[in-house]
């Protein structure tokens, strides 16, 4: 449960521009019409006793704890389902109430436990407090009667523990599921007093349908449910307001601790990106932080192939400051580099690209939103004119359409696939595009109107064919595009999709979607009132990933969907802080703010900050770092909190451009695969150790907060700070704090940026300026950045990457739930109990073709290499496609994806690889000499 | 007082169930006349009638159906065949006797409020009932009078037999609805009511089995035809369904008014064993119990409610001066156990409660003061729960309690049951004792 110290209005806030007056226990207070009795008593100052009721959830009326009387009525009404009227006067305390209360508790009581000072939830349970206040002196009835008491428990779920005996049958759990979470997992089996929650048929959490989000633990009242954490630990003793540090979504957490040690991860309800509600990986998997495997202190080695030695501060940084001036004097100034991490913090991925472009002299510095958003930041750059998201998340409580383009959100987003769901269910439609059958197609009461389950590679070509109809069938908004956006532009694009090969009848062949679909979808998404766009990286991990991100533009623009509540374009980025460190020009052609460099006044800018002439010449990409590595141009590489070895494509590639580089730096929590062919490391910090800000797919900066000191004594912000004064460019900050104001004063969308406004607002979307000072909730609206809307052709050119007779079959990448990108934090938690190790998804056809049965050990081979991993056959995927998830450095899984890219970014076509799939005798050779290369003194921690 | 038979008076006839044989008797022509009607002019009628709520609340009809907000659409009926309240045994006879007379009320209802789905929600344990059900709307259906067009009118009606899966409190309206749904049984939070909100989120109108039967009489003859049947507020006849202990136990159609007392000791020949009424419950299970001196009483629904207690479903159960009341209501406390549906706290606790000490007063374990907290529980609970299963087991206990304390305080003094083993009064065959009430 919640910390009591919350306060709880028991029931949500009511939506009402009218307010009613009312007298609760003789005090006035002033509600909006519609809003609990409950609700108001507790906004007057006054709390009435429950359970069953929680600000989160619905009212449900059944704990019978709340009741009040209210002048001129009969009887005792519930206060949380009875609504506040104009001139109620309502008592909450009497002789009467009073007994009903005591007789209420008292029933509860003849069936708990009454073991409180040895209960998890001592000091913080609501039956406790309630008993407290309601004053109960004896139980009359006995315990003689029926009773759960040593009813068996339910210890499965890695996380958190459930113990019927201490359950008051209040249904949170089962709503939280419900309501919240949109799993409907939990239930209530059996009836009257056999009443028990129950996770399905199997009475067990682990393997049924919950998906370990929390809710319940968090809804729960008593120790039903509670974290097995706080279960080990008690209660905590302080809260750290903080950012979850896994994906986009940036939910708001109160880290819970006792001195230093977490006691468990709360979701904030005053958190906009999440509003109380978290996932499994935020709410429980950050175990990792202590994991033994944590590197603590700074190791340096000669050649990749000795072992590992444990040097000091200085000298790590003296070592590494030594190699990199010394390859620059050898090679020239261009032939170092960095990769910024998108899952450090702004204030870090700042320094990191500040010390490129000064210390290191150079633009050589790159982000992992080259392997994933880079298509997004180009193509809306180029249409709308910025390169973020449009909405904020709270968007999707008004749109009534919602078209999903390549992405998977119950799996990589799940706490705004939560929010999606709960909109879907109120009504909202839905269209997907995906080649899989994603959760979304059909989940607990939500199912696709449409779903265009394409071939991989063909997202261009159904963009197209969406916008040939609405063109065609007359559905554009031109009114919307007359006004906003390049009439010119419009007229070569409208011209351009309405073309016959656009139909989608003539584009059916190719995308394998029937065109009936196709059409009943554009004219939902052109008609349907609100329609929002939310895409992920089966957008833009293509050959044309920045063509498809155009089309998407085009596609809101033609029908009007931009620049207000409900609709929008709205980029699902993938990690913590991937918006942020775009943001912060971790790019080798943009200064902060997606200035370019060759801009000299931008240049100026900086330069009279920094006191440094800066390289007006782009610098290099991550794909061309590793080029030029080959090529012997490129030789000294710092990369913090970044592995390029798993997580790019074409692994021997990678590989082999790193054993070329003379130093590799990596700054990392763990040994990771990069740290291999690594000549110094750096340990990195965990988010809990450190204090910054992350920004999430809506543009929202929110404040990261040390909750524990660094393991290995200094945040990442300080290393690449000592790291550049041993360069000779000192960076004498002494908090975060001062670097965002650098920030602030350097980049035009950030002026109005600042610790002291986020301890304020809790925290704030970008733009966030003078003309915006609270932030920019929606974008473009009345007027589109980049001034007129533009529109571009969308030629649909096929990606290179085709079926053959030798591999016949095409493959696409992703990510789960419970497992995140490379692994390497969730990897070292108990998340491994719901999946522990990569899975190939093959549609059981072809599967019997290869007589592969599932969980057989499989070849999946394409033109860049092998890897071998266990099939899954599921029809979640179509025939003719299979899916395989990376999260797994010993499955190797991209070595097998190619070195094709996006036209414009880069951006690695992961989405699209030719492969052949057989029945596997045992590893791959790349396995098996990678296990070779870890049983060596090299692969080992000291 | 009338002898008017509204609703049995087919029943008995050689396949009074079929088509062929309702529409011998003139059956569906209140449809045709009803479909000639204006829609409004067939709601005015029963409103005119006085037709009062069959499954227990005695509600108004007409007054229900006005409800329905103007512009939403769709709406639906849900008829409630869930008829689960011990001692009541009408609508299922209902069924087995003149299902078309049932589907011509709904017919008629549906067309008066512009409803074009009707589910019938039949309980599980009636499965020859949902059977001849199934039935009777398949002869409709062929007949043309249920379907596309009803009765060749344009008007799509589509009716659907849901049977529930044996739980009483689906018989509570708004549990239905969730049953119907595809959820657990809970009853839901009122306002807003089911004419507002109600199936799939859509205004509906829930009548009983009964309640609707009587539509076709009401259409035919007119609604102050069926109001001077009765009498003030209530119109027309109503079937009462005696058992227990008397001579001539079964289904009786009588006004609504009728006294309960002539009831017993006239068309039902008094008790079986000739012994005195010792107590009678005058309207299903839940209704307070009335002694043996109090049941010269008219059954009407306002004049019983005056007596204290309620006609509820018709539900008529008489107990001679052999029985332990203590036992008979340990009986009834275990039913309400058995079928709270757990949501509200007095009740899913409370019940169980209210059963155990029972139980242990029954076997002579009570101690003094425990028919007070008997009461006390009771008291607790009635009143105080999301829906009306918490009156329905409290109110027997109160009453009991209240009205038999000499036989709890008894079995307190005498730590054992005074009444011996077999205090049952006769047990009896419920079919064949049925069959003779048809006869009556």
């Amino acid at each position: 449960m919640r910390s009591l110290a919350e306060r709880d209005p028991g029931t949500p806030a009511a939506r009402s521009d009218r307010t009613v007056s009312l007298q609760i226990d003789g005090l006035p207070v002033q509600v909006p019409a519609g809003t609990s009795l409950l609700r108001a008593a507790v906004l007057a100052g006054v709390s009435i006793p429950k359970l069953c009721a929680t600000e989160a959830l619905a009212p449900f009326g059944s704990c019978r704890l709340c009741l009040v009387e209210v002048e001129g009525k009969k009887g005792f009404p519930a206060s949380c389902t009875t609504p506040a009227e104009e001139g109620m006067r309502v008592r909450t305390q009497s002789d009467a109430l009073a007994r009903l209360r005591r007789g209420v508790l008292e029933l509860y009581l003849t069936d708990h436990p009454l073991d409180c000072l040895t209960c998890s939830a001592n000091g913080n349970c609501e039956l406790q407090a309630v008993a407290g206040t309601v004053g109960l002196r004896e139980v009359r009835y006995g315990t003689s009667g029926q009773s759960h008491q040593g009813a068996a428990g339910d210890d499965s779920n890695p996380y958190f523990a459930f113990d019927p005996s201490r359950c008051v049958v209040c249904s949170r759990c089962v709503r939280a599921c419900e309501e919240q979470q949109g799993s409907f997992a939990l239930t209530i089996e059996g009836r009257g007093f056999a009443s028990r929650v129950s996770p399905g048929p199997g009475g067990r959490f682990l393997g049924s349908e919950c998906v370990s989000c929390g809710a319940c633990v968090t809804a729960c009242p008593t120790a039903a449910l509670a974290e097995k954490s706080l279960v080990a630990l008690g209660q905590p003793q302080r809260r750290v307001a903080t950012t979850c540090g896994y994906c986009g979504v940036g939910c708001g957490f109160e880290a819970e601790v006792q001195g230093e040690r977490v006691v468990r991860m709360l979701p904030s309800r005053e958190a906009q990106a999440n509003l109380g509600h978290a996932c499994v990986k935020g709410r429980f998997a950050w175990g990792y932080a202590t994991h033994p495997d944590r590197i603590t202190r700074p190791m340096i080695r000669a050649r990749t192939s000795d072992p590992w030695r444990e040097v000091s501060w200085e000298e790590a940084i003296g070592h590494a400051a030594a190699e990199l001036r010394r390859i620059q004097a050898g090679h020239g100034r261009g032939s170092i580099g960095a990769i910024v991490s998108s899952r450090c913090t702004n204030e870090e991925d700042w320094l990191v690209q500040k010390l490129v472009r000064t210390a290191f002299g150079n633009n050589n510095v790159d982000t992992c939103a080259r392997v994933c958003h880079a298509p997004t930041g180009y193509g809306l750059g180029q249409t709308l004119g910025t390169s973020a998201g449009t909405q904020t998340f709270a968007s999707v409580e008004q749109a009534d359409v919602v078209l999903l383009i390549g992405a998977n959100p119950t799996d990589a987003h799940p706490v705004f696939a939560s929010r999606l769901k709960r909109r879907l269910r109120e009504g909202a439609r839905l269209v997907v595009v995906d080649p899989r059958a994603i959760e979304l197609v059909r989940a607990p009461h939500v199912r696709a109107d449409y779903h265009l389950q394409l071939r991989p590679g063909t997202n261009v070509a159904v963009l197209t064919a969406l916008a040939h109809v609405v063109v065609t069938e007359g559905l554009a908004a031109t009114r919307f595009v007359a006004e906003r956006c390049e009439p010119g532009a419009f007229e070569i694009w409208r011209e351009f999709v309405a073309r016959p090969e656009h139909a989608p009848e003539a584009l059916e062949p190719v995308t394998g979607v029937p065109a009936a679909l196709v059409r009943g979808a554009a004219r939902l998404y052109a008609t349907g009132g609100n329609a929002a766009i939310y895409y992920g990286l089966g957008v833009t991990e293509h050959s044309q990933g920045s063509t498809a991100v155009i089309a998407i533009a085009n596609l809101a623009m033609a029908t009007g969907n931009v620049g207000r509540e409900g609709v929008g374009v709205n980029p699902l980025r993938g990690q913590n802080n991937v918006q942020g460190s775009c943001d912060m020009g971790s790019f080798p052609h943009e200064l902060p703010g997606y200035r370019h460099v060759s801009d000299a006044a931008v240049r100026g800018s900086f330069e009279a900050d920094w006191g440094v002439r800066l390289d007006p010449e782009p610098g290099l990409r991550i794909p061309n770092m590793m080029d030029a590595a080959l090529d012997g141009s490129f030789r000294g590489l710092y990369c913090q909190g970044e592995d390029p070895v798993q997580s790019e494509p074409d692994t021997r590639h990678v590989i082999e451009a790193l054993q070329a580089m003379e130093c590799v730096i990596v700054q990392d929590l763990f040994l990771s695969e990069t740290s291999r062919w690594a000549h110094v490391f750096l340990p990195g910090a965990s988010f809990l150790e450190k204090d910054g800000t992350f920004t999430n797919a809506e543009r929202r900066i929110s404040r990261v907060r040390r909750v524990m000191a660094p393991l290995c004594g200094k945040a990442d912000w300080e290393v690449t700070a000592a790291l550049s004064a041993a360069l000779g460019h000192p960076m004498p900050y002494r908090h975060p704090s001062e670097i965002m104001e650098e920030i602030a004063r350097l980049t035009p969308t950030f002026a109005g940026v600042s610790y002291a406004k986020l301890d304020r607002l809790g925290s704030l979307q970008w733009p966030c300026n003078a003309a915006a000072p609270e932030g920019t909730p929606t974008m473009h609206v009345g007027g589109f950045v980049r001034g007129k809307g533009r529109f571009l052709p969308t030629a649909y050119v096929p990606t290179p990457e085709r079926t053959t007779p030798r591999f016949p079959l095409l493959l696409t990448t992703g990510r789960i739930l419970s497992q995140y990108n490379v692994g390497a934090q969730t990897r070292r938690t108990e998340n491994l109990r719901f999946c522990g190790e990569d899975l190939l998804e093959i549609h059981p056809q072809d599967a019997a073709d290869r007589r592969v049965a599932d969980g057989d050990l499989v070849s999946l081979t394409s033109r860049s290499g092998e890897a071998v991993l266990r099939a899954h056959l599921t029809e979640r995927v179509q025939p003719g496609v299979v899916y395989a998830t990376f999260h797994f450095p010993e499955t190797g899984a991209n070595v097998t994806t190619t070195e094709n890219s996006d036209w414009a970014t880069n951006c690695p076509e992961y989405k699209v690889t030719a492969v052949q799939v057989a029945r596997a005798a045992g590893r791959s050779a790349w396995q098996r000499e990678r296990e070779a290369m870890l049983r060596s003194p090299a692969g080992e921690a000291p | 007082m009338s002898d008017v038979k509204v609703l049995t008076a087919r029943w008995g006839k050689k396949d009074s169930h079929t088509l062929a044989s309702y529409k011998a008797d003139g059956g569906y022509g209140a449809l045709e006349k009803a479909l000639s009607m204006p829609q409004p002019g067939i709601v005015e009628e029963v409103k005119i009638s006085n037709l009062r709520g069959r499954g227990g609340a005695g509600f108004a009809t007409g007054l229900k159906w006005t409800f329905l907000p103007k512009d939403i659409r769709p709406r639906y009926l849900c008829v409630n065949a869930d008829e689960s309240e011990p001692g009541t045994f009408k609508d299922r006879y209902i069924i087995e006797n003149d299902p078309h007379m049932l589907l011509e009320g709904i017919a008629i209802t549906c067309y008066a409020l512009d409803i074009h789905l009707a589910y019938i929600y039949i309980r599980g344990e009636f499965p020859k009932q949902a059977a001849a059900l199934e039935q009777a709307l398949a002869e409709a259906r062929e007949a043309g009078i249920i379907g596309k067009k009803l009765m060749g009118k344009d008007f799509d009606l589509e009716v659907h037999v849901h049977r529930g899966a044996g739980a009483y409190i689906c018989g509570e309206e708004s549990a239905l609805m969730e049953s119907l749904e595809g959820k657990k049984g809970y009853p839901r939070l009122k306002p807003p009511f089911p004419a507002v909100v109600g199936l799939w989120g859509k205004p509906t109108i829930i009548n009983n089995v009964e309640t609707l039967a009587n539509v076709p009489w009401i259409v035919k003859h007119g609604g102050a035809a069926f109001a001077a049947l009765g009498t003030g507020k209530s119109g027309g006849t109503r079937l009462f369904g005696v058992s227990g202990n008397v001579k001539r136990p079964g289904i009786y159609e009588k006004p609504v008014h009728y006294n309960l007392k002539k009831l017993i000791m006239e068309d039902c020949g008094g008790t079986a064993s000739g012994r005195p009424v010792k107590a009678v419950i005058p309207g299903g299970s839940s209704s307070p119990v009335l002694r043996g001196d109090e049941i010269d009483v008219s059954l009407e629904f306002d004049a019983i409610k005056a007596a204290g207690t309620m006609s509820g479903s018709g539900g008529v159960i008489v107990m001679d001066d052999s029985v332990c009341m203590v036992r008979v209501l340990s009986r009834v406390t275990k039913f309400y156990a058995e079928e709270s549906c757990g949501q509200c706290t007095p009740c899913r606790e409370g019940t169980p409660w209210m059963e155990s000490l029972c139980e242990k007063i029954e076997h002579g374990h009570g101690v003094p003061g425990d028919a007070d907290k008997l009461l006390d529980m009771a008291n607790h609970i009635g009143g105080f729960t999301i829906c009306a299963l918490g009156d329905a087991a409290s109110m027997p206990v109160q009453s009991f309690v209240k009205k038999f304390k000499d036989d709890f305080e008894r079995h307190i003094a005498e730590h054992r049951c005074p009444f011996g083993e077999g205090a049952w009064g006769v047990s009896q065959d419920s079919r064949e004792a049925v069959i003779g009430g048809m006869r009556a």
